[in-house]
């Protein structure tokens, strides 16, 4: 066995727990989270349901921790991990899986299989069996700072552009600030109407609010590619810039995995409660309009519908918000069958993005995301992270489907009330 | 062994181990995962671990919509077996006497002409289910000798007991006798299998729930 397999296979078993075992005795192998999964529902190959992705956490669990299992390892009976079986789980774990969590949604014992997931990359990970795309992101993401490769003095360009756009300033490093707003590289390169947005959002709201130039970086290659160091050493990037800038909260961006790795895995990866608080910018621009800080004027007359980011509904708890924010907005808005909690991922959560291995495949179960989106016959779809909505747009390409593609906070400052 | 000798052995000693193996095995399987333990959550919560986790114990008994419309047959294929062997073990009024006998208390039967009926549908889902699961591709894939042992192991108290309650084939001693031998087989095999997830499903889908409810999401 080589020294990186058997790293490896002492990471899975690092990563036992409580749930871990309860689910695992508890799986029937009834293969009802297979229809949940769009890699399946999609390709209808046996091997994408979900839990059989997470065979080799359930082999180190049962040669560990069930009486047979541990009898037929002392005996040379049991079916030890290979380099083999780890390069056979590699596509399924990071090219076939989002960890989007519809399959811990429909599990009838209660299995979440997303935890599973992301706990057995940080094993593959370890033994070197992460896609080369996701090596090179993290790797970015460590030495500059963003998975994309984008740099302070990037990011000073676009905000230079913004502010000539907008008329106002886009504040940097001011201490003191309410909020700190983090950003994504996605956003900066691609999207950086969002800067602007959230600009003559807060302005006109009266918010106080700020970037940092040390850490404007949301997203967390670490949680993506299963690696619980370099994850932690991204998001204590982020806490020191929100210390030393003293605010109130920090703002994750529209990205759904920068939300997951900030508010929730973020305490637990750096080992202590934050002494900020951490909110996605819908439930900042949700509390502004409850506190009737955000005036909106005309609506959107087209039908709108809404893609729920997984990692912000399902896996993150901000469902009520968009809507609330939709209905400000648009007149027509409908709603995708199963939207909500079990809303279906756009197919390029979880690092797949980044993984170009992977690209026909997600392109393949994106016909799941057309099928809904063809129920409602919308003509827009906003949704909330800028990674589906890259993804929706190349999708929506590959289908030949001519629906634009919207940013709920870009949408709302379109609708701002001149002051 | 005579007929009467193997009934009094399946009613005494083998009873009596069955029951250790089965009530010692479940204890320690339980208290093995939750001594596992997991890290204290240090994110700020959004909703209550507890009220979620006790919510999922409850509402994954009902499938979602998707599934319903996607899993149709796995789902009916496996609520009739679970009715039905719920109905034949704890409705079956012989059976609620020797519950009376061990705990003290009993509890309303059904007639037993249904627990009859019961009983053969039962059999018939379990036949479909394995039918189902050496053929479906998902199923078969995930499949091993487990899921068949397990399959087997619940299936012959069912037959035994309907042979026995119908008096086919053999005498009506030896019928129970293999009867309860059957039911004894399942018992030691409970605490070494997958039959565990009658009991560990309730820690799973707590698990569930609380993860979900801590950050405010019903799942």
């Amino acid at each position: 066995m080589s020294a990186s397999l058997e790293r490896g296979i002492n990471a899975l078993k690092e990563q036992m727990d409580a749930p871990v075992a309860a689910f695992f005795n508890s799986c029937v192998n009834c293969g009802l989270c297979s229809e949940a999964c769009l890699f399946f529902t999609e390709t209808r190959e046996p091997k994408y349901t979900p839990i059989y992705k997470v065979e080799l956490l359930r082999r180190v669990w049962k040669q560990e921790y069930t009486f047979f299992g541990r009898l037929a390892k002392v005996l040379g009976l049991s079916k030890t991990i290979t380099d083999d079986d780890m390069t056979k789980w590699e596509t399924l774990v990071y090219d076939s899986c989002t960890m989007c969590g519809r399959c811990s949604m429909v599990c009838p014992v209660g299995n979440d299989i997303a935890y599973m997931i992301r706990k057995t990359r940080e094993g593959m990970a370890v033994a070197g069996h992460a896609p080369e795309g996701l090596v090179a992101a993290t790797t970015r993401a460590v030495t500059i700072g963003s998975p994309m490769g984008v740099k302070l003095l990037a990011l000073q360009a676009q905000i230079r552009h913004v502010e000539d756009e907008i008329g106002l300033t886009v504040p940097m490093d001011v201490e003191g600030a309410e909020y700190l707003c983090m950003l994504s590289s996605m956003e900066i390169m691609n999207f950086p109407e969002y800067i602007g947005a959230i600009t003559r959002i807060f302005k006109h709201a009266g918010v106080s609010w700020t970037l940092s130039s040390e850490a404007f970086e949301a997203t967390n290659s670490g949680i993506q590619i299963g690696s619980a160091d370099i994850a932690a050493e991204l998001v204590q990037r982020t806490v020191d810039a929100a210390e030393k800038l003293n605010v109130k909260a920090v703002i994750s961006p529209e990205c759904g995995h920068a939300y997951m790795a900030i508010r929730w895995e973020g305490p637990n990866l750096v080992g202590k409660k934050f002494g900020f608080k951490v909110l996605h910018i819908l439930e900042v621009l949700d509390e502004l309009r409850e506190q009737g800080k955000l005036r909106t004027t005309g609506m959107e007359k087209q039908r709108l519908t809404y893609h729920d980011p997984c990692q912000i509904g399902r896996r993150g708890g901000v469902l009520e918000q968009p809507r609330n924010l939709l209905n400000m907005v648009a007149e027509n808005f409908v709603e995708m069958p199963d939207a909500g909690k079990m809303n279906w991922c756009c197919g390029a959560g979880g690092g797949v993005s980044s993984n170009e291995r992977a690209d026909e495949l997600r392109l393949k179960a994106f016909q799941r995301k057309k099928d809904q989106l063809d129920a409602v016959h919308a003509d827009g779809v906003v949704s909330a992270c800028s990674n589906c909505r890259i993804h929706l747009e190349e999708g929506l390409e590959e289908y030949h489907m001519d629906i634009p593609l919207l940013s709920l906070t870009e949408t709302l400052a379109e609708h701002l009330v001149d002051d | 062994m005579t007929e009467t000798e193997f009934l009094l052995w399946v009613r005494g000693p083998a009873l009596t181990y069955a029951t250790i193996i089965f009530v010692l095995g479940i204890t320690v399987r339980i208290v093995g995962i939750l001594m596992l333990g997991r890290k204290q959550n240090l994110a700020e919560a959004r909703g209550s671990e507890m009220a979620g986790g006790l919510r999922t114990i409850f509402t994954r008994s009902v499938p979602d919509k998707s599934t319903v419309k996607r899993s149709m047959f796995t789902l009916v294929s496996g609520y009739v077996f679970h009715l039905g062997l719920f109905v034949t073990i704890f409705l079956f009024a012989p059976h609620i006497l020797i519950f009376r006998e061990v705990f003290g208390f009993s509890w309303p039967s059904l007639p037993t002409p249904i627990v009859d009926a019961v009983a053969a549908v039962s059999i018939l889902a379990l036949l479909v289910v394995l039918i189902h699961r050496m053929r479906d591709p998902v199923q078969r894939l995930l499949s091993g000798f487990e899921d068949y042992l397990v399959w087997l192991v619940t299936l012959l108290p069912l037959i035994t007991g309907y042979l026995a309650f119908h008096r086919i084939g053999l005498n009506p001693v030896m019928l129970t006798a293999l009867h309860i031998f059957s039911v004894e087989l399942l018992m030691i095999t409970f605490p070494f299998t997958k039959l565990m997830h009658t009991f560990s499903l309730f820690l799973a889908r707590w698990y569930n729930g609380a993860i979900s409810g801590y950050r405010g999401v019903q799942s």
